[in-house]
């Protein structure tokens, strides 16, 4: 906590003695925070987000522009250190192979995201029991069931129900067109006896809810100007609103208060204007991402929690969980998408389960990449050393453009402790507010992983017919999946909190984002996030009446 | 680099010349080279938040060059590039990026490789939906998720 000048201090019980408290303030409106404050909001209670980010413009999406490619490496970089928005906030990982990347608006990440739609396994939720490895979860899959679907009906999701290797799904649209990649995937795949099927995601394949079908912009990881790729700003958001959530943008929150009975009082936060503001609430909602929240949580030290808050258990920022993707491409004599297409439209869970003959516990999902565009891949490729420099330079690329094929996989990444995030004694952002700092290795459990998926990757493109065989393993720019680091648990030594997303510790805080992960499952973790987010809600109204006992 | 921000006129040949290296014009495939003047225009126009590693990657080919790049012969021209690109690091990769962003973009470029010249909203693009009784096999081979006691 900073220090603070009595003239400031002056200040904020004036705004105290200014603003009625809120029912629920829910810091953070992304993918768990805009779902949360939907399903609250039919409480009638006064509910409010505060988002450090603003509304996103359509109109001002990469694929609008000419130069769609050349923004990712700037203004549109997934990296917040390099896009350095003044809604970003910097991350120190330089003690880290893989760096954070995320999205700072009003639907957070989801705005910058593959859209990719895999749920977590049952089996992920009994870790411990099935492989004596990490912890079980204190809820299962059949939990969470009834709010996956409510979240798929939500967003908007397609897909083809009835993979053998996943949980039953029943997407409201069909699944995107196999295009030219999918089908060479298709075919190598089964020459080897693989399973793949085509992916669950959030992309509108048909008019969905007011939003239009998906017309194949290219690679819409970063913004979808259609409006296809499901966004929290245009699912969950305008529902909310209509119901009567407040969502106040560019509010960054500094730290979360507490009162004499060490319940939260509020928040204190920097407006649009950047002056320092207090906001009293009755109850507080974290959802920040796994990144975000422990930054938040450890920067609300007091006299009563001295070592940040919700942390009795000295676990928050611990057990950071990535996801270290292991990626291989190649490039076939046949077309493929290339930058015609969503960038990802198959997947594979052939090693998803734990084989012990395989030399590691646990295993990772694939996903399937279609292809690049023009700038990226002579960037990458040059950068790859196989596209030369001088006169040969034409006839390579004319080989390697449009022909590119890539597998990607996602390996689950276990709780270890060392794995964390805490605050960086230097490092600020534009608010003076100390930044997090990443220290991450990837355990030798995860490198036998990348290692096995990069031989099945290699099988697989050699198969399709592929040379020029590149790697990138860990993919360094892949921190896509922040996990993990106030973990769920049903003892207050062990975690931050309890089975229904209630700290241990202040009994009208709450956490609804991917920090609450006790393990990652081998599959992007979005899905999962909102419907746990849409649990905690539920779990929140049914106990109303006795919620901070 | 002078106090505008912008690159100075040693550092512009420098870059003209280092780029006609990495992307040459090619009658084979009639394009021209990122030496054009109008690629070259799109670069230092569009510099931006690139100005200050390109600035240095150009300062690091100076010193290995000792001299205007364009100024020495095609041998040790080569020589130097070759030395750049292993030593240059971040500032070199920089450089070369803001090099092919701008060549990939450029009108002809794009034409000669079947390109259409717009950007991707709000026409996008059409797939073929495939075919996806490739999936039969999948489907007859079935499966199960792992039990969970």
């Amino acid at each position: 906590m900073q220090a603070e000048s009595p003239g400031k201090r002056r200040g904020r019980e004036e705004e105290v003695a200014m603003k009625d408290p809120v029912d629920v303030l829910i810091i953070g409106a992304g993918a768990s925070g805009a779902a949360v404050a939907w399903s609250l909001a039919d409480t009638r209670m006064h509910i409010l987000c505060l988002e450090q980010g603003g509304w996103m413009n359509p109109a001002e999406y990469p694929s609008t522009g000419r130069d769609w490619e050349a923004k990712f490496f700037g203004e549109w970089s997934s990296s917040p250190n390099v896009r350095g928005r003044p809604e970003d906030y910097p991350i120190n990982d330089d003690n880290s192979p893989i760096k954070v990347v995320n999205y700072n608006a009003v639907g957070g990440s989801t705005v910058m995201y593959t859209a990719h739609w895999p749920r977590l396994h049952p089996s992920d939720f009994k870790v411990k029991t099935l492989d004596g490895v990490a912890d079980d979860w204190p809820i299962d899959y059949d939990a969470l069931t009834p709010f996956f679907e409510e979240n798929d009906r939500m967003m908007g999701t397609s897909g083809l129900s009835g993979d053998p290797l996943s949980p039953l799904t029943h997407p409201p649209m069909p699944q995107q067109p196999m295009g030219l990649s999918g089908a060479i995937i298709g075919k190598a795949m089964n020459k080897l006896g693989w399973h793949w099927w085509p992916s669950d995601t959030t992309v509108a394949t048909m008019d969905y809810e007011g939003r239009a079908r998906c017309i194949n912009l290219g690679h819409c990881t970063p913004a979808c100007a259609q409006g296809a790729k499901s966004s929290t700003d245009i699912t969950y958001w305008p529902h909310a609103i209509r119901a009567g959530v407040e969502l106040r943008t560019h509010c960054r929150v500094r730290e979360i208060t507490t009162d004499e009975n060490g319940m939260a009082s509020g928040v204190v936060y920097y407006d649009k204007d950047g002056v320092e503001q207090f906001q009293p609430a009755h109850v507080v909602i974290i959802a920040c991402n796994g990144v975000g929240t422990p930054r938040l949580l450890l920067n609300s030290k007091s006299s009563r929690f001295p070592n940040g808050l919700a942390n009795s258990s000295g676990l928050v920022g611990k057990n950071l969980m990535f996801h270290p993707y292991a990626q291989i491409y190649g490039y076939v004599k046949e077309p493929t998408d290339s930058n015609r297409a969503p960038p990802t439209c198959l997947w594979s869970k052939e090693w998803y389960d734990t084989d012990l003959s395989r030399g590691f516990v646990r295993g990772y999902g694939v996903q399937f990449v279609r292809g690049a565009g023009p700038v990226f891949e002579a960037v990458v490729s040059e950068q790859k050393g196989i596209l030369p420099w001088g006169e040969d330079h034409h006839r390579v690329f004319r080989k390697l453009n449009g022909h590119r094929l890539g597998f990607s996989a996602i390996c689950e990444d276990l709780p270890e402790e060392h794995n964390q995030v805490t605050l960086d004694p230097v490092l600020k952002d534009s608010h003076g507010i100390p930044a997090p700092k990443i220290d991450y290795t990837i355990s030798e459990n995860s490198r036998k992983m990348m290692e096995h998926a990069l031989a099945r990757g290699r099988e697989f493109l050699e198969t399709a017919g592929a040379t020029d065989i590149c790697i990138n393993s860990p993919i360094p720019w892949g921190g896509w999946h922040l996990l993990g680091t106030a973990r769920m648990g049903i003892d207050p030594e062990r975690s931050v909190v309890n089975e229904w997303g209630r700290s241990h510790d202040v009994k009208n805080l709450f956490i609804v984002d991917g920090s609450i992960f006790v393990t990652s499952g081998g599959v992007n973790p979005t899905s999962t996030i909102q419907a746990l987010a849409l649990y905690i809600a539920d779990q929140m109204k049914q106990r109303l009446a006795n919620l901070f006992d | 680099m002078s106090a505008d921000n912008q690159l100075t006129r040693t550092q512009r040949d420098d870059l003209r010349t280092i780029a006609a290296m990495i992307v040459p014009a090619s009658d084979e495939y009639k394009v021209p080279g990122a030496d054009d003047p109008a690629i070259q225009a799109d670069m230092l126009a569009t510099l931006g938040r690139d100005t200050k590693l390109v600035a240095a990657a150009l300062d690091h080919l100076a010193r290995l060059a000792g001299a205007p790049l364009a100024g020495l012969d095609a041998e040790k021209r080569e020589a130097v590039a070759q030395q750049f690109r292993k030593s240059g690091g971040a500032a070199a990769a920089t450089l070369a990026r803001v090099v092919l962003q701008c060549y990939y973009r450029d009108d002809r470029v794009l034409r000669s490789l079947g390109i259409e010249l717009r950007a991707p909203f709000p026409k996008g693009h059409v797939l073929p939906d495939g075919d996806w009784s490739l999936l039969d096999p999948v489907k007859a081979r079935g499966g199960s998720l792992r039990q969970v006691p």
